[in-house]
């Protein structure tokens, strides 16, 4: 099967006060149809940064941006904005923001924002928006008499599905979810995760979903990507994965995972993830790295692994 | 290293905003200003001089604009000349001869070089003679360059004594009689006696348009008798400019510079006061209403709500027409009605957002009392949001007190701003059209006020995504 | 258990007020509602329940920074319920809190130094030079070090990790007998959490500090406190040793937390979790009876939602608030 979302060589660099933030450095992966990636990595790794710049969200301070997008093969990067913003964002790609349950519009009703991108990005007409939008609360499983309320009248998990049905309305091929049940109780989050699978398998979609949660990441994933320092360090399907990554990082991140069922004494990663203004040459993990050696003073390869690839010293065959 | 870096970035943040740093600079010259004029000129002396009255100032021109008008108008306006006998000059000559028993010709002359292409302002000579009981006669001559020599008048001198020639009304038939004569008129015309000293006496001196001023040196002699053994003249020649000093003169003849210049300290300090007294005092109390909440709340808001409602500036033009204050004693009326001002009601809204925060919640939970909290944990971080607006209300303040003292209820003995505005007015400066004498302290007003302007909407946005962030 | 008891907390009842509009009537939000707990010297307890359940109001009620509205607070042999002015403060110096957030636990415009300090002053421990030296231990204890490093910085300049650790000083600088940990690292990246809290158990082994850790997370409890209370709308439903509770849950509802628990692995997106649908209920009209019998696929028609559960006993350590319990074992 061919792939459906290609990402070759993707940067976006932000330009500050302080300096130049390298928060996608030359990132590369792709994805099958219906394929879902989950990327995770501590907080400020550039896991938001690498979701907005596939979907061309560049703030004003955008300093570099390129790379290869390619959507069926296509190179979405060589598209005018205007093209881009016609064809592909929330027509192609859509997209659930992090917090987004907090940024609705609090004085518009559910159905009306839930039809908002279908109305805007492409040419229905009211009537037909809203019944899209009584089917999207379906799906999500929001009752249907919610479609009057307002965002300040739902709890956080019915908020967070609002989110996600405004994402899906416009039948998107890729949706992007950044944390979308960070901040929702588990129950809630089980629940919504349980629709998830349902409804990526009904919509046929390619799913990218950042966490920072990598329990909650084994949910839906089917490939999983690590995100480390502006890079992404391993990828790697999901049964390799969980059974045991192949990059020291992603080893030492799984294993601080605190297990439920199974007993396993949950360890730590010394140290704080280095500053994307200077990242340290060669390996950017060297200094947490339990491994470290000569080589990893410079910039560490490509290798490809049992489930993907992971960048790292280590696993170069000699 | 940690203070370098914080200068370092308060730079960087300034430059950042290109019209901060230009209201950094303007305020920073203003305030250089404010001290010159603070070490230079102490303010005992400048009041004094500002409420010396005319004799004071009797050297100087009347409405004189300043020295500096030349750059934009051009031309070569005649600065005062003053030559006296009591000063060593070789251009004044006096000359006492014994005729006869206790009598003496004296003869004293007085010459100075007229380059300039405008007439003076006025001319006036101011005689001190000392005798005892025979008074000194004498007469003023008049010698143009080109060797026109006019007697002027003949004087009975007192001890003290001026003939001031612009205006005076002997000379004026006098002038006009000559030219009469000197041109064949019919009658006398009326001609300016300067216009008259100063040009080449032809038919171009009846019209205003044609008269050109006559350069080079002039000498005015005075010659005459003195009939006592002790008996002496000294005689000041004063030929008025129509520039004086960077700021020129009022119509009192005072420099305004005395008030330009102690207009800015006071300026500044008035409005820096109050600003900040104005500004902490009611974060105080929002900050008390906020914390305690409760009755005092309600009191609080109360006496807000109903300060707010009277109308504060006519409250305080009534209360300085009864009473006469200085500038000092109106700062704390402005301050004292301003305390429970609409500040109180939007630093509250603050402070009330403030309280729910955790670190105010962890002091209470490691004991610490209701008023460690108001000071030591609620205002200090709410410091910084109000700071913007103080220092935008600084104009304001700035403007106020301008304001009562152009009405005429400002501080009378206050060399300001706003007093030389007012005196302009009360002039009719506008319709006479002594423009610098309004334009003079109104832009000064205008560049304080913009200098704190540029320099608080500056800090706004510096400090407003905190704003936002609470 | 055998320890010596530190807290012992009975009918506990803190109401919320809160008006709705102008003139509207008053409304009372049943955070906390009848709740017992006991705590042993040195002992690590967590209290685990979703957002909304009570958690941080029970906390806050314990410490004092509500006005509890009903039941007892025993505090070392002494009542605490409704002590004021001085003895509140001295009840203040021996308990600890650590809040959620630690960037906005901390006062921004204060150095390391100065927050570490407040208590000291407020509770005039000390002469200028014994403080200081308080403050270093205080932060060698936390593992801040160089303390140089640290001690002139303000919060803003260290990592949401390091701040935590400020936080837990500033808990510990007083000796205190309790500290009350209020989701100390759910704000904290994954990576840290463990860190933070091993520290906190190193320190609570050391001191033999009364511990109650706050947190929705069972998967972390499992690994840093001995005994389990589970929280459900305002009350406490089940409690006991942590094992026992994690592995043999009784109450429907803990059953469902740990169901909805996933651990990482592969087979998890090809099952669905077995979670009762629907909310938590509003705690102003909370259900009769037990709070979640409108979840509860057990529920017995006539007695779950019409009286409360009381206690009944698993085994000596192990409680739990369930009819169908009750009636079934
Ligand atoms: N508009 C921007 N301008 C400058 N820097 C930015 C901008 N947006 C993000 N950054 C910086 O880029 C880096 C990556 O940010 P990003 O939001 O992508 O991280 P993340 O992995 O999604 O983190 P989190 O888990 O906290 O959401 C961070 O250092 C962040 O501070
Ligand atoms: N200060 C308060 N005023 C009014 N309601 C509150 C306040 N604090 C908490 N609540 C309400 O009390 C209930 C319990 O909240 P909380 O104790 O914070 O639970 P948790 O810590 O378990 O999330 C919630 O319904 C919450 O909205
Ligand atoms: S390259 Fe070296 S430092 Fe980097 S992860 Fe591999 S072993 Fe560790
Ligand atoms: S008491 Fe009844 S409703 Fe409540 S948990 Fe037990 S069985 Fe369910
Ligand atoms: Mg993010
Ligand atoms: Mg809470």
């Amino acid at each position: 099967m061919s792939m459906h979302l290609e990402v070759e060589n993707l940067y976006l660099y932000y330009k500050t006060l302080k300096g130049i933030v390298k928060a996608v450095d030359g990132v590369s992966f792709q994805l099958k149809r219906g394929e879902a990636m989950a990327l995770i990595g501590e907080s400020g790794c550039g896991k938001s940064s690498l979701s907005r710049a596939i979907l061309r969200l560049l703030p004003r301070n955008t300093y570099k941006y390129e790379g290869v997008i390619k959507l069926d093969g296509e190179n979405v990067m060589e598209y005018s904005d205007e093209k881009f913003r016609r064809d592909i964002r929330w027509v192609k790609i859509s997209y659930v923001p992090q917090a987004a349950m907090n940024a609705l519009n609090p004085v518009i009703k559910v159905g009306d924002q839930i039809a908002e991108p279908l109305i805007i990005h492409t040419n229905t007409s009211k009537e037909e928006a809203l019944e899209k939008a009584a089917k999207m609360l379906d799906i999500v499983n929001i009752p249907a008499d919610f479609i009057n309320r307002y965002p300040f009248e739902l709890s956080g998990g019915m908020r967070q599905r609002v989110a996600i049905a405004m994402a899906l309305v416009t039948d998107p091929e890729l949706v992007i979810m950044d944390e979308p049940t960070s901040a929702l109780d588990v129950l809630t989050q089980a629940n919504i995760m349980n629709e998830m699978k349902d409804i990526r398998k009904k919509m046929n979609l390619t799913l990218i979903y950042i966490t920072h949660d990598i329990s909650v990441s084994s949910e839906l994933a089917d490939k999983v990507a690590v995100m480390y320092a502006g890079e992404i360090v391993e990828f790697s399907d999901a049964e390799s994965f969980f059974k045991e990554p192949s990059h020291p990082y992603s080893k030492l991140l799984l294993y601080s995972v605190p297990t439920l069922r199974v007993d396993r004494e949950p360890i730590y990663i010394k140290g704080q993830p280095p500053s994307l203004i200077d990242p340290p040459t060669g390996c950017r993990f060297k200094d947490r790295c339990p491994y470290r050696f000569e080589k990893c003073e410079e910039k560490p390869p490509t290798v490809s692994t049992n489930g993907g690839f992971a960048k790292c010293w280590l696993l170069e065959k000699r | 290293m940690p203070i370098k870096n914080r200068i370092k970035n308060a730079l960087k943040t300034i430059f950042f905003y290109k019209s901060a740093l230009a209201g950094i600079i303007l305020l920073l010259l203003i305030i250089g200003f404010a001290l010159y004029t603070v070490y230079s000129y102490p303010y005992e002396k400048a009041v004094a001089d500002w409420r010396a009255g005319e004799k004071t100032w009797l050297d100087n021109p009347r409405y004189a604009l300043p020295e500096w008008i030349t750059l934009f108008t051009g031309g070569n306006p005649p600065k005062t000349i003053i030559l006296s006998t009591t000063m060593e000059s070789r251009n004044v000559k006096k000359i006492v001869v014994p005729v006869s028993g206790n009598m003496s010709y004296i003869r004293i002359d007085m010459r100075f070089d007229y380059n300039y292409d405008d007439y003076p302002s006025e001319i006036n000579i101011f005689f001190n003679s000392t005798f005892e009981e025979l008074n000194p006669k004498i007469e003023v001559e008049w010698i143009k360059p080109d060797g026109e020599n006019i007697t002027l008048k003949s004087i009975v001198l007192n001890k003290e004594d001026s003939y001031y020639i612009s205006v005076d009304l002997d000379t004026k038939d006098l002038l006009g009689q000559i030219v009469k004569e000197k041109l064949g008129l019919n009658e006398s015309p009326y001609i300016l006696p300067e216009r008259y000293l100063f040009s080449p006496l032809s038919e171009d001196i009846l019209d205003p348009q044609k008269v050109v001023v006559l350069n080079g040196e002039y000498t005015l002699r005075i010659t005459g008798y003195l009939y006592e053994k002790n008996s002496d003249i000294d005689v000041k020649l004063v030929v008025y400019g129509k520039v004086y000093g960077w700021a020129g003169t009022d119509n009192l003849r005072r420099p305004i510079s005395i008030a330009i210049m102690w207009g800015t300290p006071i300026a500044l300090s008035f409005g820096v006061t109050a600003a900040v007294t104005i500004g902490l005092i009611q974060m105080i109390i929002a900050a008390i209403s906020a914390w305690f909440g409760g009755r005092v709340d309600d009191l609080i808001q109360r006496i807000t709500e109903v300060n707010l409602i009277l109308p504060f500036f006519p409250i305080l033009l009534m209360i300085s027409t009864f009473y006469k204050f200085s500038i000092w004693v109106l700062l704390l009326v402005v301050i004292a009605l301003s305390m429970f001002g609409a500040g109180v009601k939007s630093y509250r809204a603050l402070f009330l957002q403030l309280k729910e925060f955790p670190y105010v919640e962890a002091a209470l939970s490691y004991g610490a009392s209701n008023m460690r909290i108001v000071f030591r944990y609620l205002i200090p971080k709410i410091l910084p949001l109000i700071i913007p607006g103080m220092v935008l209300s600084v104009a304001d303040f700035v403007f106020l007190e301008a304001a009562l003292a152009v009405l005429g209820l400002g501080d009378p003995d206050a060399p300001t701003w706003g007093k030389v505005i007012n005196d302009a007015l009360r002039d009719g400066a506008l319709f006479k059209g002594y423009y610098y004498w309004v334009l003079e302290p109104a832009s000064l007003l205008v560049l304080t006020a913009i200098s704190f302007a540029l320099i608080g909407f500056t800090l706004e946005k510096i400090f407003n995504p905190r704003l936002r962030e609470m | 258990m055998s320890g010596e008891r530190l807290l012992e907390v009975t009918g506990l009842k803190m109401y919320h007020v809160i008006r709705k509009g102008l003139f509207g009537g008053k409304f009372y939000i049943k955070a906390v509602d009848n709740v017992d707990l006991t705590l042993d010297r040195g002992e690590a307890l967590a209290i685990i329940g979703e957002s909304g359940s009570g958690k941080t109001t029970l906390g806050k009620t314990i410490l004092r920074l509500y006005e509890p509205l009903d039941g007892k607070i025993i505090f070392d042999g002494r009542d605490v319920t409704h002590i004021r002015r001085g003895e509140l403060k001295k009840y203040r110096r021996e308990t600890g809190f650590v809040q959620q957030d630690p960037y906005g636990a901390l006062p921004p415009f204060m150095s390391i130094r100065q927050i570490l300090e407040e208590p000291l002053k407020i509770h005039k421990i000390g002469t200028k030079e014994e403080r200081l030296e308080k403050v270093y231990k205080a932060l060698e204890e936390v593992r801040l070090t160089p303390v140089e490093d640290f001690i002139n910085k303000y919060p803003h300049m260290l990592s949401g990790g390091q701040q935590q650790r400020v936080v837990i000083a500033r808990s510990i600088i007083t000796d205190p007998k309790l500290v009350i940990a209020d989701e100390p690292v759910s704000m904290l990246d994954a990576s840290v959490r463990v860190e933070i809290l091993r520290l906190m158990e190193s320190i609570q082994k050391k001191y033999k500090l009364g511990i109650i850790y706050i947190s929705h997370d069972l998967s972390t409890t499992k690994y840093f406190s001995s005994r389990i209370n589970i929280m459900y709308a305002g009350k406490l439903v089940e409690g006991g040793p942590t094992r026992e509770v994690i592995y043999n849950p009784i109450h429907p509802y803990t059953r469902y937390l740990i169901n909805a628990l996933p651990d990482p692995d592969a087979n998890n997106r090809f099952v669905k979790r077995d979670v009762p649908p629907g909310e938590p209920p509003s705690l102003i009209n909370p259900p009769t009876g037990c709070r979640f019998y409108p979840r509860c696929p057990l529920f017995i028609k006539g007695l779950c939602d019409v009286k409360e559960p009381g206690y009944t006993y698993v085994n000596e350590n192990h409680w739990v608030k369930c009819w169908y319990y009750e009636e079934n074992r």
